[in-house]
């Protein structure tokens, strides 16, 4: 089989990798060279003066705790939950969360380094913790996950002054990177969770409608932050299921895309089918004489 | 497990694996509960923005955007980062560095999205940021007649309602003493920035501290 280039390779992961500094780069340019068309942070943020954004979750625990009644935080919530009901909800994770990048070399080191899953807790551990959330906001009348927020720390410390907020980051590094694959953003980040709760209804969704020329080379599970999406997509006990990865989990990164030489998936809307010249493709083989 | 549903094995290590989540996502809920708890306290020199709710419902409703910071002209306002002793994230000042300059249109009160300074705030000669407190009785240069100084006096917006100088009079001689007078002070700190002396002699403290109240900014 040839491979494709380095670029066709990488293609989403650079995308992702620019929309990430961007958006960072657009919060930080105001207080370090004056230009404002993003205020604030991704606690909430308000664009060219007009439109406003905040975080839904950090918004429901301050309504939990008895507070956020600010207009502008509920509408701004509301907005940023309509923009993942349509890009994914765990798109936040893979384009925006400046945590991510951090996460994935830790991810890309431990592998090279040979050190396996590590200890692995439940997927929905992260669910739990995000179930709490809210209790415990009501309870004790604060945003309690804004005391530990890796990403909210992170991204506050590079626009406002980072103190010790680096010792947290540097934290959940050494966690993915020594003791857990993936376990931040795939085991415990209540954020995460949230925003896959989300999307579970969202319209944009990766599929693997090509998944008839699939060739088992398993290059997808080996780079996906969250490989059981595939398979119910990719290899459906029943033929004729959606090949649309429904799970929330998923965050929309395209690197199955990437990795893929058989061009199986691809971005595409939930409501999406099987291409159905995938008979075609399989008898008539296009492909098989490019390779 | 008496109950043939809950005997069986696939069901029962469910069971046992919900509780064990439910179990450690309520101790680290409780661990975070309490570091927060200690974690919603204001130290004597960290002022809050104008308009500010009481401290307790300021730790829901602030959610540590840091709009208001970049909405100061003055840039007075900082987001505390992690390892200073104001709750972490969450907007104030240092008086005795950059005063508040009471902006007529609040701009830091208007950007909040999340009235945690409140948009009851009207005129910013409302504002209850802080109180004045003399502390000075032994170093104030006006007090101990080191020098003729009433630099707080003529720093303070509000001249003459809430600083006043005060004529008293020790066994050997007269002296103006700096008084505040807390209804009228809004605790923009330009006293304690003024002050002449090593030490601020005349210091801003958040409400709740001086008047020992927590539902006070």
């Amino acid at each position: 089989m040839r491979r494709r280039g380095v670029l066709a390779r990488h293609r989403w992961l650079i995308m992702r990798r620019l929309v990430q500094c961007g958006l960072l780069a657009l919060f930080m340019a105001g207080p370090w060279l004056g230009i404002w068309w993003l205020k604030g942070n991704l606690a909430s943020s308000v664009i060219l003066d007009t439109v406003a954004l905040s975080d839904p979750l950090i918004v429901l625990q301050s309504l939990a705790a008895g507070q956020g009644r600010g207009l502008a935080a509920i509408g701004g919530a509301l907005t940023v939950l309509a923009i993942y009901l349509v890009i994914g909800g765990r798109s936040y994770c893979a384009w925006v969360c400046p945590i991510n990048p951090l996460t994935d070399v830790a991810a890309g080191l431990r592998s090279r380094l040979g050190l396996g899953p590590g200890w692995q807790p439940s997927r929905r551990m992260r669910l739990w913790i995000l179930a709490a959330l809210l209790p415990f906001s009501a309870v004790t009348g604060l945003i309690v996950w804004e005391l530990v927020n890796p990403i909210t720390i992170l991204q506050r410390g590079l626009v406002f002054g980072m103190g010790l907020g680096w010792t947290v980051v540097l934290a959940v590094f050494l966690f993915d990177l020594l003791v857990s694959r993936r376990g931040w953003c795939s085991h415990l980040c209540p954020v995460g969770a949230f925003y896959g709760l989300v999307g579970k209804a969202a319209v944009l969704r990766v599929n693997a409608a090509g998944r008839a020329a699939c060739t088992d080379c398993g290059a997808c599970f080996r780079v996906c932050p969250e490989p059981q999406v595939i398979a119910p997509a990719l290899k459906p006990a029943d033929a004729a299921a959606t090949p649309v990865i429904l799970s929330g989990d998923c965050i929309n990164c395209g690197r199955c895309i990437d990795v893929c030489d058989d061009k199986v998936f691809e971005f595409g809307l939930r409501r999406v089918t099987q291409r159905k010249p995938a008979g075609e493709i399989v008898g008539g083989s296009p492909k098989g004489s490019a390779r | 497990m008496a109950g043939k549903d809950a005997g069986s094995p696939g069901r029962r290590r469910f069971i046992e694996r919900c509780v064990a989540l439910a179990g450690s996502s309520g101790v680290v809920g409780l661990l975070l509960a309490a570091h927060g708890r200690q974690a919603a306290a204001l130290p004597a020199w960290a002022i809050r923005p104008p308009g500010a709710l009481a401290e307790e419902d300021f730790a829901a409703a602030c959610v540590r955007c840091g709009l208001c910071v970049q909405a100061c002209p003055f840039d007075i306002l900082e987001l505390a980062p992690l390892g200073r002793a104001v709750p972490l994230g969450t907007p104030y000042f240092v008086a005795r560095q950059a005063p508040c300059e009471m902006c007529a249109d609040i701009p830091c009160v208007a950007a909040c999205p999340t009235e945690a300074l409140s948009k009851a705030l009207d005129h910013i000669e409302d504002a209850r940021m802080g109180i004045a407190v003399f502390t000075g009785a032994d170093t104030c240069y006006a007090v101990t007649g080191f020098a003729e100084c009433r630099a707080c006096f003529m720093a303070c917006p509000l001249r003459g309602r809430a600083i006043t100088m005060e004529r008293r009079h020790s066994e050997s001689r007269g002296y103006f003493q700096p008084t505040v007078h807390p209804d009228a002070c809004t605790g923009c700190g330009k006293c304690e920035h003024a002050c002449a002396t090593v030490e601020a002699s005349i210091k801003v403290l958040p409400v709740a501290l001086a008047r020992h109240d927590p539902r006070a900014p």
